[in-house]
């Protein structure tokens, strides 16, 4: 029998709340056994929450993650006007919208220059990242920064979006279909990411089902969930979209969902710019206090669903602040999908859920357990490079065509 | 200027040192690297341990599990190395100050050479400090 | 199955054991159980009207410790919370983590934030603080004080860079 090691990845490598610290048991190439350790990123925001009066806490989830840095607000204040019975001006929501589906595209772009980066197409993560540029430049044009738009309030949203502004953000919007389609073919024509990526961390709909898990992770398995279609918030109701989803579960198509679904994204943005022509109005309903209550909030993150739930006793304070993010359903999910799988391929299992990956310096091994054998998460993305370089000789192929538009 | 300085000042190796971030500062120094800022044409790069580092970038709280591997690693850095803390929750502990997982702001156990406050900094914003920075080491006038 | 079906199947099936019932909105209800009927709730939540689990949150109040289950019913967009209180000198409920595994990981956290037991827990250790987090101390009850555990010294391997 071969001897059992344990691989360290991390801590430093983030996910939402919590960089998590992956231990990694392996019997010569082949993994056997996956523990996560948590803890490295908790901050205790949810007892935070409770010395910060109803504005600030919408600051303060904004900070839970930088990369939903609109997800959490959204749910934070939807809970707050769930508890209080709170009404918000339909513009508002129109924007809310808009916000929260420009946010889906840069961070799912994010994760495929990530993807891209692990499976050794640094082509792919530079030219990912260049694009996402521009949509972090339609944020600095709304909001007027580049993350953290601090645009949410309970009772609507802090900025207006200008008439004039309108037809810029239109053309914006609308330059990205271009690089999103050359994604799109790139992932579907190259032999190498596909000898990657298929079949490779499968995660049955049962599986989904077991662990409740979100977002594209589930619905690259098959399980239609999308709380912005089964929950309509914001202004999802309201405009015309669909739920993409795949069937085998495996990173290829949790890949393929992702980008099919900033297609759909662009049609809501551009649906609700064009209401916001026609819905005038105040885009804040400047609620003067929360009723003692409880309310929940749901939001469609790009990873899944974010959960909030907030108890009022009519202070200014919350009584009580429980937030829950995607990732802690999803990445419990990794312990299934990454068994039997090689070292080579675990990073990329591992990114497959979209952790919030930062970047890959964040995992970093210290070397704690002196004796072993210690990867760096440098090597493990080594690992997975050369495998892809070996399978590009195979294969014939020279990487992804990249055909600037 | 001694030759460790003027070797420590070009083609910066930098590592990356995130604590508990929100991430926002982490992915903004992913961006200076990206095509937009390009900061990989003045030599400068992430690498992937700390052995290598010249510069190390803080960033985001230091909670109670990993202060001491933030520490640990910064004693396993080559002296002399340049440590930069980015972002508000690295210069002071920002918004999770005093949250019952957080002891001390990181200043407080690893010393700091530049503070780089902003909640995220631009990428412009870090590309002034360590032009600043390098200057500054140099010992010329800015 | 639409919302007005959810309320009366879960009302009809769950029968004797609801103690509370409150419709806060269409869409929102909230339902209150004794503690010992929890691993037979989710039972039924989860396998005969195969609700999703959203989460639970532990609630440190002034009348005892309460747990929140919150379950999504997607089709119709209804959340229901089912609530149960347990005595604040000894918390104790039953897991539900053999039975569901979504929720090993927040039993793992009320766990150590809030200090009730799960009895039957397949892996009950901390998720989120460091391991050696004084025993007792349970940051999300309302009589913790941070001072006592911000007081202490972090570990530090070696302090002399920091006098130099
Ligand atoms: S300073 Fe701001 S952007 Fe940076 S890690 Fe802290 S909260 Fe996030």
């Amino acid at each position: 029998m071969s001897k059992r090691s344990i691989i360290p990845i991390g801590p430093y490598h983030a996910l939402q709340e919590e960089p998590e610290f992956f231990k990694l048991h392996v019997e010569g190439e082949k993994v056997v056994g996956l523990d996560i350790e948590l803890g490295y990123n908790h901050r205790g925001i949810e007892k935070l929450s409770e010395s910060k009066h109803y504005d600030q806490t919408v600051f303060l989830v904004e900070r839970i993650c930088g990369i939903c840095s609109t997800s959490h607000p959204i749910a934070c204040v939807q809970a707050i006007e769930d508890a209080g019975d709170i009404e918000v001006p339909e513009r508002a929501l129109y924007i809310r919208s808009i916000i929260g589906e420009l946010e889906r595209i840069h961070s799912h772009m994010l994760w495929l220059g990530l993807a891209g980066h692990f499976l050794g197409f640094n082509t792919v993560w530079m030219w990912a990242w260049r694009h996402r540029e521009e949509v972090l430049n339609v944020f600095e044009l709304i909001t007027g920064n580049r993350n953290h738009y601090a645009m949410m309030k309970a009772g609507g949203v802090r900025r207006d979006i200008k008439a004039e502004d309108i037809p810029t953000i239109k053309k914006m919007v609308a330059d990205l279909k271009a690089p999103l389609t050359l994604f799109k073919k790139t992932v579907a024509d190259d032999p190498v990411i596909q000898a990657r990526t298929k079949g490779v961390g499968v995660l049955s709909a049962q599986q989904v089902i077991d662990y409740a898990a979100l977002g594209p992770t589930a619905r690259a398995s098959g399980v239609k969930i999308d709380v912005r279609r089964d929950h309509p918030h914001a202004a999802y109701g309201l405009v015309d979209w669909d739920v993409i989803t795949a069937q085998n579960g495996d990173v290829f198509d949790k890949a393929v969902v992702r980008i099919l679904e900033m297609f759909e994204s662009i049609r809501i943005i551009e649906q609700c710019l064009d209401k916001l022509k026609t819905v005038t109005g105040s885009v804040d309903s400047n609620p003067k206090e929360v009723k003692p209550g409880e309310g929940v909030g749901l939001y469609e993150a790009p990873r899944g669903e974010v959960f909030h739930y907030i108890r009022s006793d009519g202070t200014n304070r919350p009584a009580r602040h429980k937030v829950r993010a995607p990732s802690f359903m999803n990445v419990i999910t990794d312990r299934e999908a990454v068994i039997g799988h090689t070292v080579a391929d675990a990073t990329i299992i591992l990114a497959a859920v979209d952790p919030c990956y930062c970047c890959t310096e964040r995992m970093a091994a210290v070397d704690v357990y002196s004796g072993r054998r210690v990867f760096t998460a440098a090597d493990m993305i080594k690992c997975s490079q050369q495998k892809t370089a070996e399978l590009r000789k195979k294969l014939g192929a020279h990487g992804p065509k990249l055909n600037i538009a | 200027m001694s030759l460790a300085i003027n070797v420590l000042t070009r083609s910066l190796n930098v590592f990356h040192l995130g604590g508990s971030a929100c991430n926002n500062c982490d992915i903004e120094i992913l961006d200076t690297l990206t095509p937009k800022y390009d900061l990989e044409r003045f030599g400068i790069v992430l690498v992937g341990s700390i052995r290598h580092a010249d510069l190390i970038l803080l960033s985001g709280i230091f909670n109670k599990k990993s202060a001491s591997r933030a520490r640990l690693l910064y004693e396993q850095a080559p002296k002399p190395v340049v440590v930069v803390a980015v972002g508000g929750c690295a210069c002071t502990g920002g918004m999770f100050r005093g949250s019952y997982n957080w002891d001390h702001p990181v200043k407080d156990y690893i010393p700091i050479d530049a503070f780089l406050p902003g909640c995220p900094p631009k990428p412009e914003a870090m590309i002034s400090a360590v032009v600043k920075l390098i200057h500054t080491l140099r010992g010329k006038k800015q | 199955m639409n919302r007005e079906q959810v309320a009366a199947q879960v009302k009809q099936i769950l029968g004797e054991k609801i103690i509370a019932f409150h419709q806060k909105s269409d869409r929102r209800i909230f339902l209150e159980v004794q503690s010992g009927d929890i691993l037979e709730v989710t039972r039924i939540l989860f396998h005969d009207l195969k609700a999703r689990f959203h989460i639970a949150s532990g609630v440190d109040t002034p009348e005892g410790i309460e747990i929140l289950y919150h379950w999504a019913f997607d089709a119709c967009n209804c959340v229901l919370t089912v609530r149960t209180k347990l005595d604040r000198n000894k918390p104790e409920i039953e897991s539900c983590a053999p039975l569901y595994k979504a929720m090993e990981w927040i039993e793992r956290e009320m766990w150590e934030l809030l200090g009730i037991q799960f009895k039957n827990h397949p892996d009950l250790r901390h998720l989120l603080l460091k391991d050696d987090w004084p025993a007792g101390k349970y940051p999300l009850r309302r009589d913790y004080l941070p001072e006592a555990a911000n007081g202490q010294k972090i570990n530090l391997p070696a302090d002399e860079a920091k006098n130099e």
